[in-house]
């Protein structure tokens, strides 16, 4: 008999996902647990296993298809393969039953649903795709009338300039058209988003290296064998400098929730780390408790797992506090944009020999500059800069540190 | 002997029955109390279905005296024999309850004879004996409400069951009540010739319904010849040699007046019915109008009791008893059972008839929601002045901003088929706009569905 393969629970607030790619084909005989299928969410990717042995006797949507959860993805057949019996689907959800027929649902991004017969025509006579309105409010998340309406008057659509955007334009010869993954939209949505929302400036300060590379030099060898195999970076010193900070400042570390403020007692910090798919940000968790092991550990494994698009949904979210270091490209000097709800980010840069000027004499130091965006509505001028010269203080005299100062 | 059961259903109602087959259908062992000698409780019995072929009879037998000379068919002699129309009524009634003993019997259900009471979580006695159950669902429905000075005998005073009983056509019938059952009945015996009188407490009939609908509703009663007394109380009723002397009074006051009657139907309402069913004992709680306390899930306080239908808060309707019934045996199974109460339809089943669904008018405007509404008579339609029937219109609210379906109401001929598609659009979140895009064959009744929530965006085409 034949197993539906459905889209499983992507994790809390994801409800769609596109079909990257089939690993396996149709008619592709597979084994139980045998990754069938890619699907990429928002954040990260997600590969959907065989629940039995069988053969892949469908394919019902094409890669690049927006599915969502509880959506049919396609047909296992367990009875050509000398498998244990299909077990019964999980009680409680209702799959929808659907001809598994190759072409059921041509069109690359449509839902599982039809839009209501209104809703329908008012998606097309504004040229707007179903999927960009996402999950409607009419049964089993039918799109409605009512829907399309309120997508057409949300802010971020601007009447005027949504159906611009969404004119298709003919491409030249020589242009390539490529849809944007769904992490490439994510993306773009939440910068816009933050851009938007907050009212974001940046304060600049410098910071000399001296210390800590003189720090690591010393220690380095005897830091990675005690900490089975865990190096000793510049990005512990920083996080620990943030921590401190932090804590000085706790309007730094909040954040907006409708007319309130919201003190996190806590510091999830968000490191930017650079994937094959794009820019994720994992958080590590309860960074304020941890050491400089714990915290180079940690971020040495979402490196690793950022590369192998191996990081989970709960690694990227409920940061309070970011740091992205774009000094690992070259950057010199640039203005992070916050990472939504949260207030402020610490922008990381190249560290450069300057001639600086110190005790009247001008001496060779490694330098780099620092900046710091915040959310102006919450966080003061004088906080920002202060938070800022207490991050470069920590970073210039470690031992500060040591002593929470 | 089996005397263990997954479920034990306490009436076999369209709540109870539809419950007992469906836990069947999902596997459970399951088993229905019911203490006539027929299944199908109020409805099959003494209710829907036995009114329902009165209904029919009496509407035929009154097109054939009145209606089709106008059609160009002359029908000399008319007659009416009463005591076949309450024969035919009872064979109906009886294929019905049989359809029920059969559906048991397919599914396996075992009927339980006798009175059910429940002696405890999990144990219900029946005729003496005592059986044992994971679950107990109470679906014991409803009665009469009764009124202060006004005693049913079921010859002179009646209930719905009596009126639905009587042997010969009353001259002068009185209905205390102007709800759907004083007026289907009162119906009834007007077309086989009585004179009808309605006495109403409030200043309106089908108190609940939208007071539009019910306004014109009454002028096309009253066209037909019943008559209406409202925001009137009923102080007493004495039966004498040759009828009963009602003696009522002005809701605001004044002298006390005599109405002479041959029969007074006593139709103001139904309580829940659950007399010697042990709810007490079990210490089942029971709000202040004493209908069993429920969640959500239909669980009362007691684990593994739970009830539905008439004697749970809400419509008492047996299509609303029967959605519970199947959401409960789902729930029992281990499914996710849940019942939309926002699209229930209730329909009354005069001529012409009367439907809705959602909100009233007067809901959305207490509930302060802002609504576009569309409307569209059935004289503008073109199958129903082919049948000579155009009293009444389509009522559609929909939501001012978003154009989703709040309420719709239908007063005509077949309002009661014509309220199921509305019930669909509602139930699936549909705009008004919805119903006017899809296509409504022609020339139908429907038409008018359609043009209606055309009328929604002040756009309907045919007026």
């Amino acid at each position: 008999m034949a197993t539906e393969i459905l889209v499983p629970t992507l994790g809390e607030s994801v409800t769609t996902a596109t079909v990257a790619r089939w690993i396996k084909q149709q008619g592709e005989s597979v084994a139980a647990d045998e990754p069938l299928v890619e699907l990429e969410t928002d954040k990260v990717t997600v590969e959907v296993n065989a629940p039995s042995a069988g053969v892949l006797s469908s394919i019902a949507v094409p890669e690049g298809t927006e599915v969502e959860v509880g959506s049919l993805l396609g047909f296992l057949d367990g009875a050509a393969a000398a498998a244990k019996p299909t077990e019964d689907p999980p009680v409680g959800v209702n799959p929808p039953k659907r001809a598994p027929g190759p072409v059921s649902r041509p069109a690359a991004s449509e839902p599982t649903h039809a839009p209501l017969p209104a809703a329908s025509k008012m998606l097309a006579d504004n040229k707007v795709d179903a999927a960009d309105v996402g999950t409607g409010t009419g049964k089993d998340g039918r799109i409605t009338k009512g829907d399309v309406l309120d997508f057409l008057n949300r802010p971020a659509a601007a009447p005027a300039q949504a159906p611009v955007a969404k004119a298709p334009r003919q491409d030249e010869p020589r242009e390539q058209r490529v849809k944007m993954t769904r992490l490439r939209r994510t993306i773009a949505q939440r910068l816009k988003e933050a851009q938007n929302n907050a009212a974001m400036l940046t304060t600049f300060n410098e910071v000399d290296m001296s210390a800590i590379m003189a720090l690591r030099s010393e220690y380095r060898d005897a830091f990675e064998k005690k900490h089975k195999g865990v190096r000793l970076g510049f990005m512990s010193v920083f996080v620990r400098a943030c921590c401190v900070a932090l804590k000085e400042f706790p309007a730094v570390n909040s954040e907006i929730d409708g007319d309130d403020v919201v003190y996190k007692n806590f510091v999830h910090m968000g490191i930017a780390v650079g994937g094959p798919s794009g820019l994720v940000v994992p958080v590590i968790r309860d960074a304020d408790q941890l050491g400089f092991a714990g915290i180079e550990g940690a971020i040495a494994d979402f490196g690793k797992r950022a590369r192998d698009g191996g990081l989970k949904l709960d690694d990227l979210t409920g940061g309070t506090f970011s740091i992205t270091n774009g000094g690992i490209y070259g950057s010199l000097m640039s203005t992070p944009i916050l990472n939504p709800p949260q207030s402020a980010i610490l922008g990381m840069h190249k560290i450069q020999d300057r001639p600086m000027v110190v005790g009247g004499k001008i001496e060779i130091r490694p330098m780099m500059y620092l900046a710091l965006s915040y959310d102006h509505r919450i966080v003061d001028g004088k906080e920002a800069v202060s938070f800022l010269v207490r991050v470069k203080e920590g970073v210039e005299d470690p031992r500060r540190l040591l002593l929470d100062l | 002997m089996s005397d263990s059961f997954d479920v034990i259903v306490i009436g076999s109602g369209p709540g109870g029955y539809v419950c007992a087959i469906r836990a069947a259908q999902l596997g459970l062992k399951v088993a229905c109390v019911e203490k006539r000698p027929t299944l199908g409780g109020t409805c099959l019995n003494i209710g829907c279905i036995p009114s329902k072929a009165l209904l029919q009879s009496s509407e035929e037998f009154e097109k054939t005296k009145h209606a089709l000379a106008d059609h160009g068919v002359l029908v000399d002699g008319v007659k009416l024999d009463l005591a076949r129309m309450q024969a035919r009524k009872v064979e109906v009634v009886s294929a019905n309850t049989k359809g029920v003993e059969f559906l048991f019997r397919k599914n396996k259900v075992t009927w339980l004879k006798g009175t059910g009471r429940i002696t405890g979580p999990g144990s219900v006695d029946v005729a003496g004996k005592s059986y044992s159950t994971k679950n107990i669902v109470i679906a014991t429905g409803s009665e009469s409400v009764r009124l202060a000075g006004v005693t049913v005998d079921e010859t002179r005073i009646v209930t719905s069951t009596g009126a639905l009983e009587l042997e010969k056509v009353p001259s002068h019938l009185v209905v205390i009540g102007g709800g759907v059952i004083g007026l289907e009945l009162g119906s009834v015996w007007r077309r086989l010739g009585a004179e009808v009188t309605v006495v109403e407490f409030l200043d309106r009939i089908v108190p609940g319904m939208d007071t539009e609908i019910a306004t014109a509703f009454q002028r096309i009663l009253q066209k037909q010849g019943i008559k209406f007394r409202l925001s009137t109380k009923v102080t007493g009723a004495t039966v004498g040699e040759t009828g009963v002397t009602l003696t009522v009074e002005s809701v605001k006051g004044g002298p006390a007046e005599t109405i002479a009657a041959d029969v007074v139907l006593l139709s103001i309402g139904r309580r829940p019915y659950t007399e010697g069913l042990g709810l007490e004992e079990a210490g089942v709680e029971l709000d202040d109008r004493k209908r069993v306390k429920v969640n959500p899930h239909y669980a009362t306080n007691i684990p593994g009791i739970y009830a539905i239908g008439d004697v749970i808060p809400g419509p008492m309707l047996a299509h609303k008893g029967e959605e519970e019934g199947v959401a409960v045996a789902e729930i029992l199974a281990g499914q996710a059972g849940h019942v939309n109460y926002n699209a229930i339809p209730g329909v009354v089943y005069t001529w012409p008839e009367v439907a809705s669904v959602g909100q009233t008018e007067e809901e959305l405007k207490a509930g302060g929601i802002a609504y576009t509404v569309g409307k569209f008579p059935f004289t503008a339609n073109g199958r129903a002045r082919a049948m000579g029937d155009t009293d009444g219109f389509v009522k559609i609210l929909a939501d001012h901003a978003t154009d989703r379906l709040l309420g719709a109401h239908v007063l005509g001929p077949d309002a009661g088929t014509l309220i199921a598609e509305l019930t669909i659009a509602i139930e699936f979140g549909a705009s008004a706009e919805d119903v006017a895009r899809i296509c409504h064959a022609h020339p139908t009744l429907s038409e008018a569905v359609k043009e209606a929530a055309l009328a929604v965006d002040g756009r309907a085409l045919h007026i």
